[in-house]
């Protein structure tokens, strides 16, 4: 299967790999998806407390080429969004970004899982309630 | 150094330049029918047939009239399997495999299942060999035939052939192989192995693609299978169909090459397979999978642990041609089921690569692999949350993973 131009420029030069501090009230942590099913994907924001922007987004990806370019377009389009705008990425968007064909699009849905699972993460440590999400049943 | 390099020769290998020089003239001077009986053409192409044959035969110890061609390892796997069932069904139903055969003897398997067979599928050790005492304790009276593979396809582990035959004899039981790995790369003799029908390719052992045989034992005892196609009773009955002339010779002289060759070119094989394999071995959390003696001499499966195996792939493929044990590939993503009932977890079945070296493989392509394989490894460990957390002492099996 060849990957798309997006997909092997993303895998060769990932935006934003790296770790933030997890402990920190301003960073919301997402860990997703499982060693079994071989993508496990780890998205952070870091948000700025008084604009509620994500002033910076890092991730951690083991998984395909498409997983780990899902994630690095990902966190580019999180740095500068608002929370409010961060929590309407759609996994479709990503899959039209990367054209990725119908067997990886469970990468985008698993990159669309880590964004809502970070900012929940900071929402609870802010003591905001949970946004309740909608399962997305890919397979 | 000419880049990509081919590095995945369990899938296939290159035709020998010396087999395809064989092939050429059955194209177009020598295009006649084997089965043309009232012509030069026929008869030139039948004599062709009849000196590969022996080409054939030589390599495994066999006798010419045991060799049916067909079109591959797959037909052969069917007809030997299907052939024999319906041939003895009056003596049983029962059939003892394991559960790291090539689909096409599994999938064979679940068919004759289907149609009212017993299949008992034997676990393999971790390893990835066989235990002779739980075979021998599945054979029941109703057991017609016990096929086990010669070699595995993705670890290269070789079965004890002459062992598993003694067993099969002693309770008067057939043993068929799919000897597809391990024809022309270490020695294989059907008598002194005791295999009774045994199924192998062309295209495995630098031949071309779409030509096999089936080995079919003729004496003690005498193996019949029901033909699984209707024609005109070619292959003595077994197998109808005009014969594929060209792939037929070609085939031949392939043989006949890992025959005279055999030696060199296993003493080529295991001497880069082993520089390769004492490079990657140097890598943290590096798995050798399989049996470290008992195996082929042109194959590693190496899992790099936190790594995706598909994802190490995308790094690699520009330069190599490699195959992962992830079939992450396809839609299933499942990994190998071959590692899996070696009993590997997930995280290391997901992450191996499996190396098929061959003749023609040099030393700098295996340098080069090295290299890119390590570099890559490393750069997407860099990027691994699992690889973060086990280098932080966390142990991932405590970690409630969301499934997703």
């Amino acid at each position: 299967m060849a990957y798309s131009e997006k997909v092997l420029d993303h895998y060769n030069n990932p935006k934003n790999v790296g770790t933030l501090d997890k402990e920190s009230k301003a960073v919301g942590t997402g860990l997703v998806g499982a060693p079994e099913c071989g993508d496990v994907m780890r998205l952070q924001i870091e948000v700025d407390e008084a604009t509620g922007t994500i002033k910076d987004a890092k991730f951690k990806t083991f998984g395909c080429g498409s997983a780990i370019a899902s994630s690095s377009v990902a966190t580019e389009w999180l740095k500068g969004k608002s929370i409010d705008d961060a929590i309407t990425i759609d996994n479709m968007d990503i899959v039209e970004e990367l054209s990725l064909p119908p067997v990886k699009i469970h990468c985008s849905v698993l990159a669309e899982d880590a964004i809502k699972s970070a900012i929940n993460d900071y929402r609870v440590k802010n003591g905001l309630p949970e946004l309740e999400l909608e399962e997305k049943i890919v397979h | 150094m000419e880049l990509p390099i081919y590095l995945d020769n369990n899938a296939t290998t290159p035709c020998d330049p010396r087999v395809v020089e064989t092939m050429v003239p059955f194209f177009t001077s020598n295009f006649g029918n084997a089965a043309s009986r009232n012509h030069s053409f026929g008869w030139t192409a039948e004599e062709a047939v009849d000196y590969a044959r022996e080409q054939v035969a030589a390599l495994i110890g066999a006798n010419p009239k045991e060799i049916i061609f067909t079109s591959g390892a797959t037909e052969g796997d069917n007809l030997a399997l299907k052939g024999v069932a319906e041939m003895y069904a009056a003596k049983g139903n029962h059939f003892i495999t394991t559960t790291v055969e090539h689909k096409a003897v599994l999938d064979t398997c679940k068919v004759l299942e289907k149609e009212g067979c017993d299949v008992t599928y034997l676990e393999v050790e971790r390893d990835g060999m066989l235990d002779l005492a739980k075979l021998e304790a599945a054979i029941t009276p109703k057991t017609v035939c016990i096929a086990v593979m010669y070699a595995n396809n993705e670890i290269g582990t070789v079965n004890p052939m002459k062992e598993i035959s003694a067993i099969a004899k002693k309770h008067g039981v057939l043993l068929m192989s799919d000897a597809v790995q391990a024809v022309g790369k270490i020695p294989v003799d059907v008598n002194e192995d005791g295999i009774d029908l045994m199924a192998f390719t062309a295209h495995k052992m630098y031949g071309p693609k779409g030509v096999g045989a089936l080995y079919v034992r003729r004496k003690n005892p005498r193996v019949k299978v029901t033909a699984q196609m209707d024609g005109g009773g070619h292959e003595r009955g077994m197998r109808s169909g005009t014969l594929n002339v060209p792939g037929i010779v070609g085939f031949g002289k392939a043989c006949e090459l890992c025959r005279l060759e055999m030696e060199q070119d296993a003493a080529h094989t295991s001497k880069l397979r082993d520089k390769l394999e004492t490079e990657l071995m140097k890598i943290e959390e590096a798995y050798l999978n399989g049996h470290k003696e008992n195996r082929l001499p042109h194959v590693s499966n190496i899992s790099f642990k936190h790594v995706e195996g598909e994802g190490l792939l995308m790094g690699i493929n520009k330069d190599i041609a490699l195959s992962s044990g992830s079939a992450c590939t396809s839609a299933s993503l499942e990994p190998s089921y071959v590692l899996k009932a070696l009993g590997l977890g997930d995280d290391l079945a997901h992450s191996s690569l499996r190396f098929g070296l061959s003749r023609f493989t040099k030393e700098d392509q295996i340098d080069h692999a090295v290299e890119l394989v390590r570099k890559t490894v490393l750069k997407l460990r860099d990027m691994s949350p699992l690889w973060e957390m086990y280098k932080e002492g966390i142990d991932l099996d405590t970690i409630e993973w969301a499934e997703h």
